[in-house]
């Protein structure tokens, strides 16, 4: 199988090597060959964050580069905006619509760009919008989002919905685990 | 067993499997995860020094005690450790030691971008590369081979997307190595001109004999492709992104042991490709060696010695196709990280920020000082350099100076290699006024515990040193400290210790919000009534606080109640 690539991007907090751990621990029980990367350190401060997740028979890169990745899980808007260009033709942008204002829009100088998504639909990218911020609220905890959005994410995936629960079991502290579930299953079925 | 790791959990798993005993480190994104995950071992004993020179002197201690040693570092840590490094060439070692020296192309998280690999070469020390977590494990267990058998530290270069990638590796089991009788060997260990003449040539001798180990040995590798038009010789990273693109397409010699490199080995695999290429992040030093040997080959004319690689600059170099792109025609604002809400060092930067005050920054979460609306620092150059920076500015300055000059340092950092500067301030004579940023933890790296925190690496009570005591103790006489929550008490001291014509230090102490013991207050709230849309409180910088409907707004996710806009507030606007 030719290599699959996911890429999971957001703001620094927002749980994003998280949901990466458990994409790439599904995949390698699932018998691929897996190379997620990351990079700490400044990105935590609220920072711009991107996590590469690879997989297929053989992976090489740790990294993905413009015009190669299937999937965008955006946790942010503009964050979609920012790494578009990494989707591969025919590729999906899975994002939430959740706006966090960077440090220069703060500060006023620069502006939050309006109807980002719109101008990406006009290009012919796929995206696919879900308010995930709601969604965790819902599950029980803002925190969630990174799991609602993997939820979404698993539709367009061939793995049975209890592999990817079986998993978030396994990798997220025994406290949250009822949240989190509950947040994949809204993903899930929205 | 099988298990996803990270290149550095697969290096700190390789350092248990070959039994090491004794791990000394200090942090540096991306080398930390080591020492973290070898302290989670039992049979290791792990600890944080306050810099990479101890930490490597450590190593050395336990080595020359007999047992196998480690210790970590980023690629810049390596310049601190540079001194012991240099010798401890010369004395070999008794129990293998290994040293791993984290690289940051791109410098995700860095000041610089130094090649490390320059260091290998000029110390004539062997480097290996692994270029992915399997390898980082097997190599770290054939470094201490090399180790023992060449008498030699071996330093072993992780990069970035090695040390923070993930992938499987089969887990085997620990070799126990019990503790050797102890032997004095003074001719091979103190480093007098008289034995450190006679070890010299040994190391000479020994870097051929390694050489000659590398042509041989597995950890370089010829892979034949099905076309000999291209030959490309790579390590690391860069044999990953190659193997991208050109699959089994194309000659590759990889190298997993990049110093010393081979002579017959590269001489041969020239000779077997119609054209070599030799592709590598950073400086051209093994196309160097290849124009040493008089091998032709095509290296940094193609590849920039900036930055990091990938497989689509290989594609570009090549003249291959790229993947179609689409991307947005609007301009996204940039994202860069900021310090958190109720970070302790935001009251002290405005304090400085607003009074105009000349700021030589150091390196931590405070190097984020710099940014707007802040933009609260003059300079950043590496450890420990604000303090021993503010002494010559003033002497450079004059009373002029010294009267609106003052420097921030953090806890880890004033360890790591801030107080030797302030010595100098004592010793020497400066009315400098030093700041120390006293947050409680190393901070930017991900809170790692420090000397000052009363806590050892595995989280357990240990002796703190007392900082107030520890300056006067060098001979300041004004150490006073301060609650950076607290802008006016921060503006007072400031400004008393400025004027002072003594060199004083100002602790401004407050843990960091982001640690577990620190329960957040609760969020503060703008009143719309009261709000007059001055944008006073925006000039802190704070990520929870925005313009909303011309009011300002907070976001009540992300305060923590710190409190200090209140403080800046004329209108009694922000209320709990
Ligand atoms: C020689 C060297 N070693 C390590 C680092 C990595 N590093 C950058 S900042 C920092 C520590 C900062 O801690 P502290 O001074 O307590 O400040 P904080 O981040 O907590 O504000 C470290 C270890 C470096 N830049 N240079």
């Amino acid at each position: 199988m030719e290599t699959k690539n996911v890429m999971i991007v957001g703001v620094g907090g927002q749980g994003s090597l998280l949901a990466s751990k458990l994409l790439g621990s599904i995949l390698t029980d699932e018998g691929y060959d897996v190379k997620v990367s990351e990079v700490h350190g400044m990105s935590q401060r609220g920072g711009s964050v991107v996590t590469y997740v690879r997989f297929g028979d053989k992976v090489y890169s740790p990294v993905v580069s413009t015009g190669e990745a299937d999937y965008i899980v955006s946790f942010e808007k503009i964050e979609a905006a920012r790494y578009a260009a990494w989707l591969k033709d025919g590729g999906r942008i899975v994002v939430n619509i959740q706006q966090i204002d960077p440090m220069p829009v703060i500060t006023g100088a620069a502006e939050y760009p309006e109807g980002i998504l719109e101008e990406l639909k006009s290009k012919g990218i796929f995206v696919d919008e879900i308010d995930a911020l709601s969604m965790a609220s819902d599950a029980g905890s803002s925190k969630a989002v990174n799991i609602v959005l993997m939820g979404r994410l698993a539709k367009y995936f061939d793995i049975g919905k209890e592999k990817w629960l079986a998993a978030i079991e396994k990798l997220v502290k025994p406290q949250f685990v009822e949240i989190n579930k509950k947040a994949f299953e809204i993903g899930y079925s929205s | 067993m099988k298990k996803m790791m990270l290149g550095n959990e697969a290096a700190a798993r390789g350092l248990y499997e070959a039994g090491v005993k004794v791990v000394s480190s200090y942090p540096g994104t991306p080398s930390t995860e080591i020492t973290e995950f070898a302290a989670k071992y039992d049979e290791i004993y792990c600890e944080w020094a306050p810099n990479e020179k101890v930490a490597t002197e450590v190593a050395f201690g336990a080595s020359l005690r007999g047992v196998r040693s480690a210790c970590a570092m980023k690629h810049v840590g390596l310049n601190v450790a540079a001194d012991p490094l240099f010798t401890l060439s010369y004395t070999g070692v008794n129990g293998g030691l290994v040293l791993f020296v984290a690289d940051d192309p791109a410098m995700h998280s860095s000041q610089n971008e130094q090649d490390s690999r320059h260091y290998a070469v000029a110390a004539k020390v062997p480097m290996l590369e692994p270029s992915d977590s399997v390898e980082t494990k097997e190599f770290v267990k054939e470094a201490y081979e090399i180790s023992e058998k060449y008498d030699t530290p071996v330093i072993v270069r992780m990069c970035t997307r090695i040390a923070h990638c993930q992938n499987v590796v089969e887990l085997e089991d620990r070799k126990e190595i019990p503790v050797p009788e102890y032997e004095k060997q003074p001719q091979k260990y103190i480093m007098s001109p008289a034995n450190a003449v006679r070890r010299h040539p040994f190391v000479e001798e020994r870097t051929k004999k390694l050489s000659e180990f590398g042509e041989t040995s597995p950890l370089n590798r010829i892979e034949k492709g099905s076309s000999n038009e291209i030959g490309i010789i790579c390590a690391g990273t860069c044999y990953q992104y190659v193997k991208e693109v050109f699959g089994d397409k194309v000659f590759v010699l990889k190298l997993g042991l990049i110093n010393p490199l081979p002579e017959r080995l590269i001489r041969d695999f020239a000779a077997s490709v119609e054209k070599v290429y030799v592709i590598e992040e950073l400086d051209g030093i093994i196309e160097q060696h290849l124009n040493k040997l008089g091998v032709p080959c095509v290296g940094k004319e193609l590849f920039p010695p900036v930055g990091e690689f990938n497989q689509s600059t290989i594609r570009a170099a090549f003249g291959l196709p790229q993947p179609k792109s689409v991307s947005s025609d609007t301009p996204v604002p940039v994202r860069p990280p900021v310090m958190c809400a109720g970070c302790p060092h935001r009251g002290l930067f405005y304090v400085l920020s607003k009074n105009k005050i000349t700021t030589l920054g150091d390196i931590g979460c405070y190097t984020l000082g710099s940014a707007a609306p802040l933009s609260a620092l003059d300079s950043t150059l590496c450890m420990g350099a604000s303090v021993s920076g503010i002494h010559g500015f003033n002497k450079a300055g004059g009373a002029d100076s010294e009267e609106k000059t003052v420097c921030v340092i953090g806890d880890s950092t004033f360890m790591h290699s801030g107080m030797t500067g302030l010595v100098n301030i004592a010793y020497n004579g400066s009315n400098s006024t030093v700041i120390i940023l006293d947050n409680s933890i190393t901070g930017m790296t991900g809170h790692q515990q420090n000397p000052t925190t009363g806590y050892n690496i595995k989280g357990e009570p240990a002796a703190a040193v007392d900082l107030e005591e520890l300056c006067r103790a060098i001979g300041i006489k004004r150490v006073r400290v301060v609650d950076p929550y607290d802008l006016k008490q921060c503006e007072d001291a400031v400004k008393e210790e400025l004027a002072v014509k003594e060199p004083s230090v100002i602790i401004s102490r407050r843990p960091c919000m982001l640690l577990k013991y620190v329960k957040p207050k609760p969020a503060l709230k703008i009143n719309p009534e009261k709000c007059v849309s001055c944008k006073m409180c925006m000039k802190l910088g704070c990520p929870a606080i925005s313009i909303k409907d011309k009011k300002a707004f907070i976001d009540p996710t992300q305060c923590v109640g710190c409190a200090v806009c209140g403080q800046l507030c004329k209108v009694g606007a922000i209320e709990v």
